[in-house]
């Protein structure tokens, strides 16, 4: 039997590759490990906001006076998010396939919560960075905003109750599809060690709870004023 | 012992199905799940009913053949354990089980709990052997295989093929049991020359055969009777990562090697 006959020719083609589900899941793997690597340098730039307007307004300057960094991380930024959007839905579209018919009676057995609802979560995650960049990036989320004022911006934005909690409530959708995403992106790859995985699992716990805290702490200081401090 | 079933039954293959209820007091706790059976369809073929069909051969779990979901369970509620192999005795006197076939539209219901899971040959024979001139036999410890591999080559090959894993994946992704297959003649020297051909045709046939993707949820390896591991899901995956870029096709005898 030729190799062809099982749908691969001869040599290595990226097309092929990219029309099996481990094809797409590597994408998915490696867009979500970029977009994870964003997300940990975005809580860094945020955490800033808790050193006073001067030092966050500043840090905001910089970002936008050095295009030369901007361009090819909002580039990359948007080809991840493509990919790994593009990705999931037909992967969403081969699950639902694979099992037309459904059980009367089906119960979990070996897996978390946080895996189960990958598909759940990453769609609201998605909905959130839309409304997200729509307020804070291109000022038409409905909260006063100004465009050298990020500092301003976010503080009238989570003033309002039903913006933070919506915030809020979309880290904790991230915490949980990182939970499950930071680890299973090795196995995707083709990593597991009986010594390493576990370890691996525990890391990304341990990250997407720091990630939780750490962008949840914004809205919760501010709607409990607590920046800005008043001196 | 009194239990009551709620059994899907469906003639054949293009007909529609339901679930039907079943009550008895003739079992007894020593019982497997299949003898249960057995008692109802003997108490069915009395009142001149259809009895429901299943799947099953070896009764001692080594085969692969039986197999069905027990309360939302694939093999019933015991780890590594298929139902030819549960009895009666871990399940309540009077209680409800609700027994349905594997559902997947790669395993098509045959009639009532039995499934068509030739798809399952249809990827080993895509991929799943070693070539070897077929004629006299080599001597047994011709090619030495180091014990730690031989042990996880051992472990992949415990895979019955009974279709739980694809049963219990939200996804009904066969990952399982195509890594089990994968691994278990890529951990030893005899199967690394077709390495990268075989991730690359059993993978492209699961695929064909319509199973879902696997999103490492861990619900294969929960159900699994043999208790094989996620392990094999990631080798098969670099594996064939690996191969889609280093395969060079059919003229290159040092494929992958
Ligand atoms: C900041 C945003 C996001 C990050 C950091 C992220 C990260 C990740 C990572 C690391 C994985 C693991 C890949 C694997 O299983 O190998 C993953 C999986 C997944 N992501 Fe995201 N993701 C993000 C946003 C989204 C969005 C917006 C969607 C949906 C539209 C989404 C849908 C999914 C799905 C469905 C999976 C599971 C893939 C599978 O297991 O088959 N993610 N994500
Ligand atoms: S009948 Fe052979 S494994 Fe159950």
């Amino acid at each position: 039997m030729s190799a062809t006959a099982a749908g691969f020719p001869g040599s290595a083609c990226t097309w092929r590759f990219w029309q099996t589900t481990i094809g797409k899941k590597a994408v998915m793997a490696v867009s979500g490990t970029i977009l994870a690597a964003f997300i940990l340098g975005h809580l860094a730039g945020n955490l800033q906001i808790f050193l006073g307007p001067d030092a966050f307004n500043g840090y905001a300057a910089t970002l936008r006076h050095l295009p030369e960094l901007l361009w090819p991380v909002r580039i990359v930024l948007l080809v991840s998010v493509i990919a790994h959007i593009w990705s999931s839905i037909q992967l969403a579209v081969t699950k639902s396939e694979a099992r037309p018919t459904g059980y009367v009676k089906k119960r979990p057995a070996g897996s978390d919560y946080a895996s189960r609802t990958m598909y759940w979560s990453g769609p609201i995650i998605a909905a959130f960075v839309i409304y997200h960049l729509m307020q804070f990036t291109f000022g038409v989320g409905g909260t006063p905003y100004h465009p050298l004022d990020a500092y301003g911006n976010v503080i009238q934005g989570f003033r309002v109750p039903a913006v933070a909690l919506f915030y809020i409530l979309s880290m904790a959708l991230l915490c949980t599809h990182l939970r499950h995403g930071l680890w299973s992106m090795f196995q995707t790859l083709g990593f597991y060690h009986p010594r390493h995985t576990p370890k691996i699992k525990r890391l990304a716990s341990v990250l997407a709870l720091l990630i939780f805290f750490g962008f949840i702490s914004i809205p919760i200081a501010v709607v409990l004023r607590v920046i800005p401090q008043v001196l | 012992m009194r239990l009551t079933f709620h059994i899907w039954r469906q003639p054949n293959r293009t007909s529609s199905g339901k679930m039907v209820r079943y009550e008895s007091s003739n079992f007894n706790p020593d019982m497997s799940m299949l003898e249960a059976l057995d008692v109802l369809n003997e108490e069915l073929i009395l009142r001149n009913e259809d009895p429901i069909t299943f799947e099953h051969d070896c009764r001692e779990g080594i085969c692969g053949s039986c197999g069905f979901m027990i309360n939302g369970l694939a093999h019933g509620p015991l780890p590594k354990t298929t139902v030819c192999q549960l009895t009666l005795r871990h399940f309540r006197d009077g209680e409800e089980l609700f027994l349905e076939p594997w559902r997947a539209k790669a395993f098509p219901v045959l009639r009532d709990l039995m499934v068509d899971r030739s798809a399952f040959d249809r990827i080993i024979s895509s991929g799943g052997y070693i070539s070897v001139p077929a004629g006299s036999a080599c001597d047994g410890n011709d090619i030495l295989v180091p014990k730690p591999y031989s042990d996880r080559a051992m472990d992949a090959a415990a895979c019955i093929g009974c279709g739980a894993c694809v049963a219990a994946c939200p996804n009904a992704s066969a990952s399982l049991f195509t890594g089990a297959k994968v691994s278990h003649l890529g951990l030893l020297p005899q199967g690394q020359p077709e390495r990268n051909q075989r991730a690359l045709r059993m993978v492209a046939q699961m695929n064909a055969e319509g199973f879902g993707q696997c999103t490492n949820i861990g619900e294969c390896e929960a159900v699994c009777p043999k208790g094989i591991r996620l392990e094999v899901i990631s080798r098969m995956n670099g594996d064939f990562i690996k191969a889609s870029w280093s395969n060079r096709g059919q003229q290159s005898v040092s494929d992958g090697v």
